[in-house]
């Protein structure tokens, strides 16, 4: 069974309510920016600030620039509006041709499809697992387990228990300090016993330079592969929209550990842009998936390139938005 | 994956080392380079612009453009300005006339609030204090319990009213409970807001109005982008901070919001985060994030180190003997101490950039026992001999080698060696020597 977890290719709601926040600031730029008479060096200088200034980075934004330039030159186009259109076909573009490949999500009746859900500190690993046990609930009424693999910071176990309370999913723990393995290993085993379709493994926050916790991110791995091989189905990497240029960092160390399929953005409630989303799936090309758009637990949802860019510049873009 | 902003600008200076002097085209080149690492390292653009104006002036002004080093000058600059943006002194913590000393911790979610308040009760009870906590953060699930659980964790108490009552009210109560205690500090742990929900700010207004904080601290995550300076500036002006707390600072994150948050809101730094552990809090000292934001903190330390060791008037002296050929083993001599002086070859090697590795690519062994036996057969000549080797012949080499411990074949190859370099030096001497007795270069080492 192939399963689709969200609609793609629609404008979807919460996504674009999410980045009618985040625009706040930046739109007015771009609308004037966009307005101006003609295209000059200040228009350049002006745009750069505005691709740097969300997160997008000096080389993504260098090459976006370069590109619009080139593009500009041939087609011979003097007014601003016009380079729009081709700037935001750029970044679309940039977002799904660095795409590598976006694993299909395959289902099996007696495996359970398990996530194994990965970040630095304080990205939003938690809320972002409650919110996807949710989904999967609640739009495919599947049953989920989550194993509290997060056994080092302090009350993180209690954290994820109140949330699969609220949500009313069975939460897998054992005490604080207890060996992440070994609640993964018992997780699998009650995801077995009890013929779950879904099992989120929550981890703890490390920052991925301290290697001896990258391990450990190994180890969870490979415990989860002992009963189904080609588990993990899903590593997520959780990453917060409001990182700066250590997103890519951390995704390539995420990604060389554990091979990250996937990728959430939280916080893109927020006035954060999420830029570094070009710079990972440039780099990467791991498809983003997800984005966390506020602390409630339905507010998750899923990625569209369209939607993001458009939720990042042009909210009054004018015309047809592609569907 | 990041090559380092020394590097780089090291490749600038390169291209331009034979012409020996810089021109303002080269102080461009070498200023986008600049630019592009602080972008890299998450400082805001419009403080890199201000930046980059600054130092650039700077760099044109004779102290760069006549110096023999104009590279290491405009590294120099470049480090010793955002020294200056970073706020040059430590500014430590507010403590109050009376007890107990009221510090509020806020910030966006997931920047370490609730740890970095163990962190500081932790801190402050190296300075001999009780600090109670407060867990004010009743959003978040179990939030309150992770306070306990540090609190049990540090052993220090901690004040709660389950998730029932309003954050205003538990702050009150909290800082009523630390007066008649007698803890000398409260800390108040907030729950994680955005700076554009104006509910929740209001909340942190309310807070503040009800207990009349000492310290509002903000605490703001090292790894994050251009949006740095926007929540600082919204926090700063709706609550009003009178301090940051950068954390997660032990990772690979070149930390530049804190340069963007200091520059735009004037908030010092005052701690930063440095590891899991409940001790990882430390001082901030804005010299060390600056080499930190710009990735090359060891070519400042070289430089420091040869300054330190190579005194100017005694550099020109020697380049003056060099230039015509009176350099003598006596010079030679004083030349190896001050070298070795800096600390290890390999080390000091790896610290230059590039050379390093160049060194390693062509097997070149810099041999720290080779240069204590040099060192050695020196000082087992006279200093007549030393000033004057021509004079070294059978029996003054037995002498010598005997004296050093060495073999008189050793000698014989320093001495042969050492003239060798003689002739080397004339010739420089008469086509002149670029850069040599500038400051931090090795004047008249043989490698």
């Amino acid at each position: 069974m192939i399963m689709r977890f969200f609609r793609r290719g629609q404008r979807d709601e919460k996504l674009e309510q999410s980045l009618q926040k985040t625009r706040r600031g930046v739109f007015k730029q771009v609308i004037e920016l966009f307005q101006r008479s003609e295209i000059d060096d200040e228009f350049f200088d002006d745009l750069e600030a505005l691709l740097i200034g969300a997160d997008i980075g000096a080389e993504t934004t260098d090459q976006l620039i370069d590109e619009l330039r080139a593009q500009i030159r041939a087609q011979g186009l003097r007014e601003p509006a016009a380079a729009q259109e081709l700037l935001r076909a750029d970044m679309i573009n940039l977002l799904k041709k660095a795409v590598r490949y976006r694993r299909v999500k395959i289902l099996q009746r007696g495996v359970p499809y398990v996530i194994l859900v990965v970040g630095v500190n304080g990205v939003g690993k938690t809320t972002t697992i409650a919110k996807l046990a949710r989904y999967h609930q609640q739009q495919f009424n599947r049953e989920v387990i989550i194993a509290a693999a997060d056994t080092f910071r302090a009350a993180a176990i209690d954290q994820i228990q109140m949330w699969g309370e609220r949500i009313n999913v069975p939460v897998i723990a054992h005490q604080p300090g207890a060996d992440p393995g070994a609640v993964a290993f018992d997780a699998m085993q009650a995801a077995h016993k009890r013929n779950a379709d879904v099992l989120i493994i929550d981890t703890a926050g490390r920052l991925h330079t301290k290697d001896n916790l990258m391990q450990e991110l190994g180890k969870i791995r490979r415990v989860v592969q002992k009963t189904v091989p080609d588990a993990p189905q899903e590593v997520l990497l959780v990453i917060d929209a409001n990182t700066g240029q250590n997103g890519l960092a951390q995704a390539a160390a995420f990604a060389k550990m554990v091979e990250i399929s996937d990728v959430a953005l939280t916080k893109l409630d927020g006035t954060s842009k999420g830029g570094i989303a070009f710079s990972i799936v440039k780099a990467l090309g791991v498809p983003i998936s997800y984005i966390g758009t506020g602390e409630k637990m339905d507010d998750l949802t899923a990625f569209n390139e369209e939607s993001f860019v458009d939720g990042l510049f042009f909210e009054e873009y004018e015309g047809e938005i592609p569907i | 994956m990041f090559e380092s902003l020394s590097d780089r600008l090291q490749g600038v200076f390169q291209r331009i080392g034979n012409r020996g002097r810089l021109t303002e085209k080269d102080i461009d080149e070498a200023m986008r380079e600049v630019r592009r690492a602080l972008i890299e390292a998450d400082v805001n653009l419009s403080v890199v612009k201000e930046f980059i104006a600054a130092v650039k002036e700077r760099s044109l002004g004779a102290e760069v453009l006549k110096s023999l080093s104009p590279g290491q000058q405009v590294i120099k600059i470049v480090n010793e300005e955002l020294v200056v943006l970073l706020g040059s002194e430590q500014v430590p913590l507010t403590r109050a006339n009376q007890s107990p000393t009221i510090i509020m911790l806020v910030g966006l979610q997931g920047a370490g609030k609730t740890t970095h308040a163990a962190k500081l009760a932790v801190h402050l009870r190296k300075g001999g204090q009780t600090p109670l906590l407060v867990a004010a953060d009743i959003y978040r699930p179990a939030a309150v319990n992770q306070l306990h659980a540090l609190g049990k964790q540090i052993g220090l108490p901690v004040y709660d009213e389950g998730t029932t009552t309003t954050p205003p009210e538990i702050a009150e109560h909290g800082v009523r409970v630390a007066r008649d205690k007698g803890n000398a500090t409260v800390i108040i742990d907030t729950a994680g807001r955005l700076q554009i929900n104006q509910e929740l700010m209001q909340e942190l207004v309310q807070i503040k109005e009800r207990v009349k904080p000492h310290e509002i601290l903000l605490v703001a995550d090292a790894m994050t982008g251009q949006e740095a300076v926007n929540v600082a500036r919204e926090f700063n002006e709706q609550v009003g901070l009178t301090g940051v707390i950068m954390t997660k600072m032990d990772g690979d994150a070149r930390g530049g919001a804190a340069l963007s948050i200091r520059r735009v809101t004037g908030v010092p730094i005052k701690f930063i985060g440095t590891g899991e552990k409940i001790d990882a809090l430390e001082a901030y000292y804005p010299d060390r994030l600056a080499s930190r934001i710009l990735g090359m903190g060891d070519v400042l330390s070289l430089i420091e180190k040869a300054q330190s060791q190579f005194d100017e008037n005694e550099a020109k002296a020697l380049e003056k003997k060099v230039m015509t050929g009176k350099f003598d083993l006596e010079d030679f001599l004083s030349q190896l101490q001050q070298v070795r002086q800096m600390g290890p070859l390999n080390q000091l090697m790896d610290m230059i950039p590039g050379l390093g590795a160049a060194a390693r690519k062509q097997d070149v062994q810099v041999n720290e026992d080779d240069l204590k036996q040099i060192e050695a057969i020196i000082r087992a000549m006279t200093p007549e001999e030393r000033r004057n080797p021509q004079l070294v012949k059978g029996s003054r080499r037995k002498r010598i080698a005997k004296g050093s411990g060495r073999e008189i074949h050793e000698v014989n190859s320093l001495l042969s060696q050492f003239r060798q370099m003689q002739k080397m030096m004339s010739a420089f001497g008469k086509g002149g020597l670029p850069g040599l007795g500038g400051k931090g270069r090795f004047p008249g080492l043989p490698f």
